[in-house]
């Protein structure tokens, strides 16, 4: 599948499809995930959550708990002084761990116990007794707003803003006025996205253990260890290198294991009972209490000439960030015109508190809704203009050059080939029947590089253990293997990469914004090379010639210069057995910061049937077009394609959070909240393009995120176009949908 | 709580356990003997991660209580294998990148032997009803589909074989 249109580098293992190194011990049952460790004498850790979506907490009493036979401790928030100097990030981490003087949503911690078994655990929860006043709550990002909005945190509330209002990023460039007042055509609407929970299908879980004199050890599922020490060890006052936290396999997280969540309390719960405790969260507290995505309103507005050239855009999205500010309008804003060249664009993105969980990042966090709004009007405008929807996008299509919203000039991008791979497509001529419709959407994502650092060690016999502190969630192990063999010349069975502990590497930044392969896969080139250098010393040791007379090819080092004729070649694995005599163990070591992260676009192809009777929209066929940079391991970059694609079928289709009057959560288990099973999707076929990112060795950019932006806006289109009315509001769900039709023909 | 005594046969082995009458299979299984290759998603039986056959019938684990367990056979994702040879569906998961984070792969593996032991030839659209109660989230699906045909054909080479 790959385009050799754009690949410039020639790999001999770089691109192969082999086989991912934990694939045996995955198909066996044998991998070890958050859940799957025990410890001698763990006690068994459950968490109290509050009923009520906002409430004062007058008392809470633990007494009787405390006395159960077989109870080790109980945790409130008492147990658990401020230590956090005015950070307010980590005090809202702190806050949201365990509800303080108030439970903020449906589901807040509001006590942790540990006991020596579930039985029990489950009996002391019943036993604490909490007295609740009540409060007002709203859940709504657009009722937040209201001037009668009660205040969810008081402490953001500032003179001259909403209280819920904690504050707006807006990006951009030109006049838009100007831009507006020259448009033949105006296209302004409003749209709305649900609240969707990332759905990874391993619960949050960790077994935690502190000692008497200070020191601690987590084993947890994360998608940042050295984030998860830093941030428990600050919030209960340990040192930093006394708390090791090791990464388990990890079930899933796209984004929703970047933050801590019961994992403090199961720290602090070992250290008042003084015995390792295992906390594993049930799926009603996932959902409840962990990571879910922001829900969103938005206006835009897109002006154009009658040629087709957009003038003009503006766009407003209100992210709900939950009962905590993040950084989530913030992205979104960034992202809505990324795809295009406009000369005049503003774009708005407001955070907004509610009485719902703290939002999290879910893969390319914000994008994907910003997106819905910014394609539906997109193909309301070519409508209107009676021009094709992709030859439109094309028409304005951002390039190499083009000053991006956000600020930077972009440099060589792949939006331009993923729209014209999607205009070529077979797909977009294949027949349509009744009831049915095409829709194509754009989407961006930015990437990210962070703080990396990778041990390459050379063992007597010549493999080499590969440690890295990003975690695998998908085949990375593979694919630094992959890299570090390329890099060495030797096989890649050659090459076992291991995730190293917190205490076995220096800080590594969260595995997030698709960073693993870019950011490890660098590290792991540079230590390769180290590692080469050091080589290329022991070779010239050995033939006693100077090291400037040595080179590194194919795996072996090799003597240039007549002279040196009668020396044939050195091959890593002689280099490695010599090793105890040239200078001891032979290894590489990378630390860096990794910048010029690759941006990353697609473009979607989606085929739809609607029902107009029930409502129920069918997915016929979904083609992905995806700028990947370099795909290292070909299977695992369309396999996230094809996983970004399928959650946001299902953000598109059906996955919302539904909230009651109570303010209370109506939704949360599988069976209510609906993710994509096998029996609703097609095969989703894939493309990858592959446009070198510069600024890496091998041209890689993120793969992992980018296709979760277009679906909503793509499936939105095909819908509208299949039904004939235009939908301003996902999930597209069955109900949604009849509303819609029965609106139309009222 | 009285533990209610049970003699069962797990993975061809015979197992003694003694569980509370509350007890759910999955629980036992993952606790009590340390088959913790079998994954608990969510404990209402919406996730088939907790896959396992009893008598050869498909059933999710966490719906199953320990104590029903007494004289039956039950097989988890640890028995599939024989010895070091994989099942053709162990092979070709991996071979097909059928996972990602894998989490739900022992549960699928377990679902798809299920329908595999009943049909050797299934079509696209029957391999995808039958896994329809197996939740992935990180792959699609399209692979783990691919994984399940390819294992198909291994097997019914291996049975021409064998007749
Ligand atoms: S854990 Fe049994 S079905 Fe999900
Ligand atoms: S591979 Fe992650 S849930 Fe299926």
């Amino acid at each position: 599948m790959n385009d050799p249109k754009y690949t410039g580098q020639e790999f001999k293992v770089v691109g192969t499809r082999v086989k991912r190194p934990d694939g045996l011990d995955k198909v066996t049952g044998r991998a070890r995930y958050g859940a799957d460790m025990s410890a001698p004498g763990q006690l068994v850790g459950l968490m109290l959550r509050s009923p009520h979506a906002h409430a004062r907490i007058k008392k809470i009493d633990a007494s009787k708990a405390e006395k159960l036979a077989g109870v080790k401790a109980v945790i409130t928030s008492a147990d658990l002084p401020d230590l956090t100097g005015g950070n307010s990030g980590l005090y809202d981490t702190l806050e949201n761990c365990m509800a303080r003087d108030r439970a903020l949503y449906d589901g807040h911690a509001v006590a942790g116990v540990a006991a020596i078994d579930r039985t029990t655990a489950k009996k002391a929860l019943k036993l604490i007794k909490v007295t609740y006043e009540k409060l007002p709550h709203v859940t709504d990002v657009d009722e937040a707003l209201n001037d009668d909005a009660p205040i969810v945190q008081p402490r953001y509330a500032q003179d001259g803003r909403h209280g819920n209002l904690i504050n707006k990023g807006e990006f951009g460039h030109g006049d838009i006025d100007k831009g507006f007042a020259e448009a033949d055509v105006i296209v302004e609407r409003s749209y709305k996205t649900g609240q969707t929970h990332q759905g990874y299908i391993e619960p949050h879980a960790c077994l935690a253990s502190v000692s008497p004199d200070g020191t601690g050890e987590l084993w947890v599922t994360t998608q940042g260890h050295f984030a998860y020490r830093n941030n428990c060890a600050q919030l209960l006052g340990m040192d930093i290198a006394k708390l090791k936290v090791t990464s388990s396999e990890i079930g899933g997280g796209f984004g929703g294991k970047t933050h801590v969540w019961m994992e403090p309390i199961a720290l602090a719960l070992s250290r008042k009972a003084n015995r390792p405790v295992k906390m594993v969260m049930s799926r009603e507290e996932v959902f409840k209490a962990s990571g879910p995505t922001c829900s969103t309103s938005m206006d835009i507005k897109i002006g154009a000439k009658k040629d087709g050239t957009i003038v003009a855009a503006r766009a407003e999205c209100r992210y709900m960030n939950g009962a905590f500010p993040g950084m989530w309008g913030t992205l979104g804003g960034m992202t809505a015109f990324a795809c295009y060249n406009i000369a005049n664009n503003k774009a708005i993105g407001v955070n907004v508190l509610c009485n719902r969980p703290k939002v999290a990042a879910y893969r390319a966090p914000s994008a994907p809704m910003m997106a819905f709004g910014v394609e539906s009007t997109i193909d309301q405008l070519a409508k209107e203009l009676g021009t094709d929807p992709v030859e439109l996008r094309l028409k304005n299509v951002a390039k190499e050059g083009t000053l991006a919203p956000y600020g930077p000039v972009w440099g060589p991008i792949g939006i331009e080939p993923t729209l014209e791979a999607v205009r070529d497509h077979p797909h977009m001529r294949a027949k349509l029947g009744k009831n049915q419709g095409r829709g194509v959407a754009c989407g961006f994502w930015f990437n990210i590089g962070g703080q990396t650092c990778s041990d390459l060690n050379i063992g007597p016999d010549g493999t080499v253990n590969l440690t890295v502190g990003t975690i695998d969630v998908g085949g990375a192990r593979a694919s630094l293997a992959l890299i570090a063999a390329e890099e060495l010349g030797i096989a890649y069975e050659d090459v076992r990469t291991n995730i190293g502990d917190t205490s076995s590497l220096g800080h590594n930044d969260t595995t997030e914004g698709s960073r693993g392969t870019f950011s490890s896969g660098m590290a792991t080139i540079f230590a390769a090379r180290k590692a080469i250098d050091v080589l290329k010393e022991r070779a010239a040791k050995m033939w006693q010639i100077p090291v400037e007379a040595v080179t590194w090819e194919d795996g072996s080092a090799h003597a240039v210069g007549n002279e040196h004729d009668n020396l044939s070649p050195l091959t890593l694995k002689d280099i490695a057995k010599k090793a105890g005599n040239t200078g001891g163990p032979i290894a590489g070591h990378h630390e860096a910061t990794a910048d010029g992260a690759g941006v990353s676009f697609a473009s979607h192809i989606v085929d739809v049937e609607v029902d107009p009777e029930t409502g129920k929209t069918t997915i016929l066929r979904y083609t992905v077009v995806q700028d990947a940079g370099k795909a290292i391991h070909p299977d695992y970059v369309e396999g996230q394609f094809q996983g970004a694609a399928a959650q946001g079928i299902g953000w598109a289709l059906n996955e919302e959070y539904i909230y009651g009057e109570d303010g209370r959560l109506q939704n949360g288990a599988f069976l209510d909240y609906r993710m994509p099973v096998c029996s609703d999707l097609p095969s989703i076929d894939t493309k990858i393009l592959e446009i070198p990112n510069p600024s890496h060795p091998y041209g890689i950019r993120g793969v992992g995120e980018t296709s979760i932006v277009p679906p909503l806006g793509a499936i939105g289109n095909a819908v509208s176009n299949a039904v004939g009315v235009r939908m301003y509001e996902v999930p597209m769900s069955p109900p949604r949908i009849l509303k819609a039709l029965d609106d139309a023909s009222a | 709580m009285a533990g209610v005594h049970v003699t069962t046969t797990i993975n061809n082995d015979p197992v003694e356990y003694v569980c509370p009458a509350d007890e759910s299979l999955l629980d036992v299984l993952r606790d009590n003997l340390g088959l913790t290759g079998v994954k608990e998603g969510c404990g209402t039986g919406d996730c088939g991660a907790c896959s396992v056959t009893l008598d050869g019938q498909l059933v999710c684990a966490c719906l199953v209580l320990g104590a029903e367990a007494e004289g039956r056979t039950i097989t988890t994702v640890e028995g599939m294998a024989d010895g070091e040879k994989l099942h053709p569906l162990q092979e070709q998961f991996i071979n097909n990148a059928a996972l990602q984070c894998g989490i739900c792969t022992p549960g699928f593996l377990i679902a798809a032997k299920a329908l595999l032991d009943e049909n050797l030839s299934p079509t696209e659209t029957e391999i995808r009803y039958a896994l329809a109660g197996n939740l992935c989230r990180c792959t699609g699906y399209d692979k783990i589909v691919k994984a399940v045909q390819a294992a198909a054909k291994d097997l019914r080479k291996q049975n021409k074989k064998k007749k």
